[in-house]
């Protein structure tokens, strides 16, 4: 396994390296355009000389290979020099990654921006699994029992009303109507007392449970499936027989066995935690990681969208070695040597 | 419900002449949710095809005067904010997205299962496609469409006419963009269910590689396929109306579900009744493909059916 | 009867409000909200041209003079507005001299200067800097400090309108000692200053957070001692405009709410809520439809929507232009999707008052009956399907427009006024940042324009529209050969248009350039190479214990925030 393990590792370089250049060439390619966004007053020529300015002039192995110095090698160095206070030297002349839009480092807006994501779109995540499960395995349990119908009812609508009509309900009942939470995210807001305390969970309700509804109803689903699959299977009539509990029969080996699509599905949805919920985050304004890659994109941002969406490729690059793992300690039949 | 099930398999006659197929089919008209899911997925199909012939209302004609309404005997749906008749809208909604519903999300299903069971199931390949499949949830959505727009919809166009074209590249684009997911799935599966007894089982009496896969992989993956299949169907619902927001979809006055469903959405508090209708038809469509996937994945397997 | 006292007192003590917001003290209002649907990504203006960027630097930095909701000029670190009258403008119009007020500290506690405005100039017209406001700047040769307090700027051509260098807020005095490091290529590299820039301006910044949020503490060496009447003051950016306007009308969570593009029966639905209001304003933004004067048939390849390419098989036709803007009732375009934002206009260039023509207002009734006529004695007869065509030439046209939901409604709603006339129309919306962005490749640009009619709003900044209506000479038209950078969409040409735009960037007398502004107006409104919809105002909201605000819709909308009060 930890053989396996390395040499997934290292093929991750190139793939990643491969799936970067991909990523730029389509930023590159789009249409969109960084002056778009700006007033119409604002002439032609000044705008074809922004352009230049950001960099935009020079041809795209350039442009490519630029980023992937800035990337690789200047912001960890300047990671390093912040960490530990020390300078390597020639500082001045080692350009970070910067962002169009703001000119100012694309990491350090990153890194502002993951308390709150983390907040809002972890915390639902976790919710929506501490949710799923259960209901995913007493729904199989008990197939077509009302608590099975009543769960897929509800899972199936909330799969498909969207968040983009979830959200704004809820802001209408419980902003406009009953004036309990805020409607909008104050991402300024520091918790140091019970009162802002109280303050962060009233503000998080809402979105939270958006999201949490929308992850659950997709993960329950599937545990509910697996579930089904092995509760037939003849080992867990042999379990019975040999007299365990019904307890451990359940929770010990279908439970075990049914994981793997579950634990797929998770290792799928943790890196969208890090793309932010870009729909929810807009709602709402948590202006998280979601909100910042989708104004990125509007705003033709190259060197934002394509730091933004590097991260995430590494993400799901782990988050899939991770998955595949977890399957060999779930069922050590599976054998990838 | 299961024991029902026993009980007419037991009177089934077992000298009768009995095909794996006919089997299931019987099993399948004895699970409830699945007819029911039938029925009422037929109805709305039906009625989206036919209904136009009888509400003759154009969906596209503005009506100002009468804008904002609720139910009324002409309008037995409302009026948008345009005025535009609401009934007539679901229904012509209705075909292209339950079209491009069904089409996109059958392209993602097999694209997804194929790769899955071949990513899981021949070892050398894993390692290519499972990479190809980190690229493809990797790449930035709306840049990519972008993209796509501007190098495809202008042929197509010229090729099948605007309606067809766009129709296809639709189809096309969400398929492509979300098999990912379903290929994953499956692929987690099989690598277990290669290593199960009945499959070295097969092997070690020499079937060939694809009719192992094709009768005793596949079949055993079909739960979370068909979970997939309902979830598919909503997300490309979905998808279709976000893509109309880049222009990659339908022109603006061609209705959908899901864009009936978001332009409803900044009317909640005018006219409420409005954004129900289209959440209320997605919903009913996805409910029911869930209930006909329970239904089919209770019929084909073997050890409920053969009880 | 108690009741009714205190409404007439309210009333009063409302309608003497300079009187109460001078005495009131700096910082005894709290906290003031402002909500923009679209985040603040930089303070530093130069550095970006967007709305929200500008808006929320106004509060911080301030120009020589801004322009008041009505108008008019007003100077604002300068002693007063430079006129050839009182000397300021010298008499060949090629330099302006502007006197700085005394005593005005930046919030750092050093003195304004006169280097400060030098330096402002240099900054922008650096060629690398890549600054957003260099069309202020334009013809500008030189900016010279004569002392501490007087600053001329030389111009290389007679200037008849001088005041495009730091008036308004998109081109605002920067700090000297702040940025004389960010000159030129290093701008970008100055986060510090860019997110935090020292001003003359009501507040200073507290923290900023890109593209989210910004919290703002009073100035305390603002110059006037009582203002402003917040302490602090948060702009908050992101969501979309209903959610914004619902934050400030509905849940009262906000102060001030911009750019509130929403469905007219949304918001008043809102405003009954009774927290806040909503007002407009209008400037010059026309929402119009440019008429596409040469060919865009693919099968021209490279010579597609080029004057090469040859005229428009149907849109050559001045009948069919006529017939398409008689068709037209814009008043229901205003209902449906504008309300009190929107007024019917026959014009491109509908404001300053001085410059509005009344020679055109036909167009504000529809004639389909007029329109039919017009098309019938032009040879364009009704085929079988009810679509007219003349020589095998039908009249389907492809609209295009950006995606935005009000654009849609008003596509929708046209496309069905054509068909009355038997116009048959194609609806196509793109991508905002594709279709104002110019990437070369795309073939969906509004300066590519390859559909028959298009259409988006327009608008110039501050009062003069000498460069505004230069948009439409010969040599503005885009093309393969200029790279497709142009503003003349219509592709428009006329010798006699060119002339009088020449004539106007030379002439001097107020009345004399208004009667030549409306002449370029009606050449392009009676051929029909534009036909205007809508003249659409600023539209935001209030709340209603916000006191003393006036929406500007010549200038930054936070301009004079210093004047608010509560």
């Amino acid at each position: 396994m930890l053989n396996y393990t390395l040499r997934r590792l290292l093929f991750a370089i190139p793939t990643l390296i491969v799936i970067s250049f991909i990523i730029f060439a389509i930023l590159a390619l789009a249409p969109s355009d960084p002056t778009g966004n700006l007033p119409l007053t604002i002439p032609a020529e000044v705008r074809e000389k922004i352009r230049i300015a950001l960099g935009l002039g020079e041809p795209l192995p350039i442009r490519y290979l630029k980023w992937l110095q800035q990337f690789f090698i200047n912001e960890p160095l300047h990671a390093i020099e912040q960490m530990f206070g020390f300078s390597f030297g020639g500082g001045e002349a080692r350009t970070r990654v910067v962002s169009f839009a703001t000119r100012g480092p694309v990491m350090d807006t990153i890194m502002e921006r993951m308390p709150q994501t983390l907040w809002v779109v972890g915390l639902s995540y976790v919710v929506g699994i501490l949710i799923a499960v259960p209901i995913g395995v007493i729904s199989a349990y008990k197939q077509y029992s009302w608590f099975d119908q009543v769960g897929t009812f509800v899972s199936m609508v909330g799969f498909s009303v969207p968040t983009f009509f979830t959200g704004p309900l809820l802001i209408v009942i419980f902003s406009v109507q009953l004036g309990w939470f805020p409607s909008v995210y104050d991402t300024t807001l520091e918790v140091n007392s019970l009162g802002t305390f109280w303050q962060q969970i009233k503000q998080m309700i809402m979105p939270v449970t958006v999201l949490a509804f929308y992850n659950a109803a997709q993960i329950s689903r599937f545990m509910r499936a697996s579930m089904l699959d092995n509760l037939s299977q003849d080992y867990v009539r042999t379990a019975r027989a040999k007299g365990m509990s019904e307890k451990v029969v359940i929770l010990t080996h279908v439970l075990r066995n049914s994981l793997i699509p579950v634990v797929t599905v998770i290792a799928l949805g943790i890196p969208t935690i890090f793309s932010g919920a870009i729909i929810t985050e807009q709602i709402f304004r948590v202006n998280g990681l979601g909100q910042l890659l989708i104004i990125g994109i509007q705003g033709a941002d190259i060197p934002m969208v394509q730091t933004l969406t590097f991260m995430f490729a590494v993400l799901i690059v782990l988050f899939n070695l991770i998955a595949d793992i977890v399957y060999g300690l779930l069922d050590p039949r599976i054998r990838y040597d | 419900m299961t024991d029902q099930a026993v009980s007419t398999a037991d009177t089934t006659k077992l000298g009768a002449q009995r095909t794996l197929w006919g089997d299931v089919w019987r099993q399948f008209v004895q699970h409830k949710g699945g007819v029911a899911g039938t029925i009422v997925f037929m109805t709305i199909v039906l009625v989206v095809v036919f209904g136009p012939f009888i509400h003759t209302v154009d969906p596209q004609f503005l009506d100002i005067r009468n804008k904002n309404l609720g139910p009324t005997f002409a309008h037995p749906m409302g009026t948008d904010n345009l005025g535009r008749d609401m009934f007539a809208q679901i229904l012509a909604g209705g075909r292209i997205t339950l079209a491009v519903g069904i089409l996109a999300m059958g392209l993602s299903l097999v694209l997804g299962t194929l790769v899955g069971v071949v990513a899981g199931f021949f070892k050398k390949l894993d390692g290519i496609l499972m990479r190809t499949t980190d690229l493809f949830l990797a790449l930035p959505l709306l840049p990519l469409l972008l993209v796509i727009i501007m190098l495809f919809r202008d042929p197509l166009r010229q090729a099948f006419g605007p309606e067809m074209g766009i129709f296809m590249l639709i189809v096309f684009v969400i398929g492509i963009t979300s098999w990912m997911n379903t290929a994953r799935i499956v692929r987690g599966e099989v690598l277990a269910l290669k290593e199960r007894e009945f499959v070295l089982a097969a092997r070690s009496i020499g079937t060939k590689s694809w009719t192992t896969i094709w009768r005793h992989i596949f079949p055993n993956v079909l739960s979370p396929v068909m979970v997939s299949a309902t979830l598919g169907i909503a997300n490309a619902i979905i998808t279709e109306s976000a893509l109309s927001f880049l222009g990659l979809g339908f022109p603006s006055d061609f209705p959908t579900w899901g864009r009936l469903l978001f332009d409803g959405t900044s009317f909640m508090t005018v006219t409420p009744i409005r954004v129900v209708w289209p959440g209320v038809m997605i919903s009913l469509v996805v409910l029911s493909i869930n209930y006909i996937g329970d239904g089919v994945r209770d019929a084909l397997d073997p050890r409920i059916r053969g009880r | 009867m108690r009741k009714l006292k205190t409404l007439v007192l309210a009333t009063a003590a409302a309608s003497c409000f300079a009187a109460t917001a001078a005495q009131a003290e700096r910082g005894s209002a709290g906290q003031l909200n402002i909500v923009y649907w679209q985040a603040a990504s930089i303070l530093n203006p130069f550095l970006s041209g967007g709305t929200k960027d500008i808006d929320a630097s106004s509060l911080i930095l301030e120009p020589l003079a801004n322009y008041r909701p009505d108008g008019s000029m007003d100077p604002t670190l300068a002693e007063e507005i430079p006129t050839v009258e009182n000397g300021g403008v010298a008499a060949d119009l090629r330099s302006i001299t502007w006197k700085l007020k005394k005593g005005v500290t930046w919030s750092d506690g050093s003195a304004f200067t006169a280097n400060d405005v030098v330096f402002s100039a240099n900054y922008c017209m650096h060629p690398e800097g890549g600054c957003n406001a260099a069309s202020n700047f334009a013809d500008v040769e030189s900016v010279e400090a004569l002392d501490d307090h007087t600053v001329r700027v030389n111009f290389s051509v007679a200037k008849p309108f001088p005041y495009g260098p730091f008036v308004g807020a998109t081109s605002p005095v920067i700090q000297e000692a702040q940025f004389k490091d960010c000159m030129g290529a290093k701008a970008p590299e100055c986060s510090e200053a860019n997110f935090g820039p020292i001003g003359t301006g009501p507040f200073k910044v507290n923290e900023f957070r890109a593209n989210d949020v910004i919290t703002y503490t009073a100035n305390e060496n603002y110059r006037d001692p009582n203002q402003p009447a917040f302490a602090t003051a948060v702009f908050k950016g992101g969501g979309d405009a209903a959610s914004a306007a619902r934050s400030v009308l509905e849940t009262g969570e906000f102060d001030y709410a911009w750019n509130l593009q929403v469905e007219p029966e949304i918001l008043s639905q809102m405003e009954a809520a009774g927290k806040g209001k909503v007002v407009s304003a209008f400037g010059t933004s026309v929402e119009r439809l440019m008429v596409q004067l040469t060919n865009p048939d693919p099968a021209l390849g490279d010579l597609r929507g080029t004057v090469e390419g040859g005229p428009h098989p149907f849109l050559s036709d001045i009948n069919v232009r006529k017939a398409l803007s008689l068709a037209i009732d814009r008043q229901i375009l205003v209902d449906a999707g504008y309300g009190p934002a929107g007024q019917v206009t026959c014009n491109v260039l509908p404001a300053p008052a001085i410059y509005a023509s009344t020679a055109n207002d036909a167009c504000k009734t529809q004639d389909i009956d007029a329109a039919n006529k017009l098309l019938d004695d032009a040879g364009w007869a009704k085929g079988g399907d009810g679509i007219r065509a003349k020589d095998g030439v039908r009249l389907s046209i492809l609209y295009q427009t950006s995606t935005n939901s009000v654009r849609q409604g008003t596509q929708a709603l046209i496309k069905q006024m054509w068909s009355q006339i038997g116009v048959e129309t194609e609806l196509r919306n793109i991508d905002a940042a594709v279709f104002f962005g110019g990437d070369q490749s795309s073939p969906d640009t509004f300066q590519k324009f390859f559909a028959d009619i298009e259409m988006y709003t327009n608008n110039f900044d501050g009062t003069d529209p000498e460069a505004y209506m230069g948009n439409w000479v010969c040599s503005e038209i885009p093309s393969p050969a200029n790279q497709w950078i142009g503003n003349n969409m219509p592709r428009f040409c006329s010798e006699e248009y060119d002339a009088l735009s020449k004539e106007m960037a030379q002439t001097a007398s107020l009345e004399d350039r208004a009667a030549m502004a409306k002449k370029m107006n009606d050449m392009l409104m009676q051929e029909y190479v534009m036909i205007p919809l809508i003249h659409r105002g600023r539209v935001s909201a209030h709340s209603n214990k916000l006191g003393n605000v006036e929406l500007n819709p010549w200038d930054s909308e936070l301009a004079y925030a210093e004047e608010w009060t509560r």
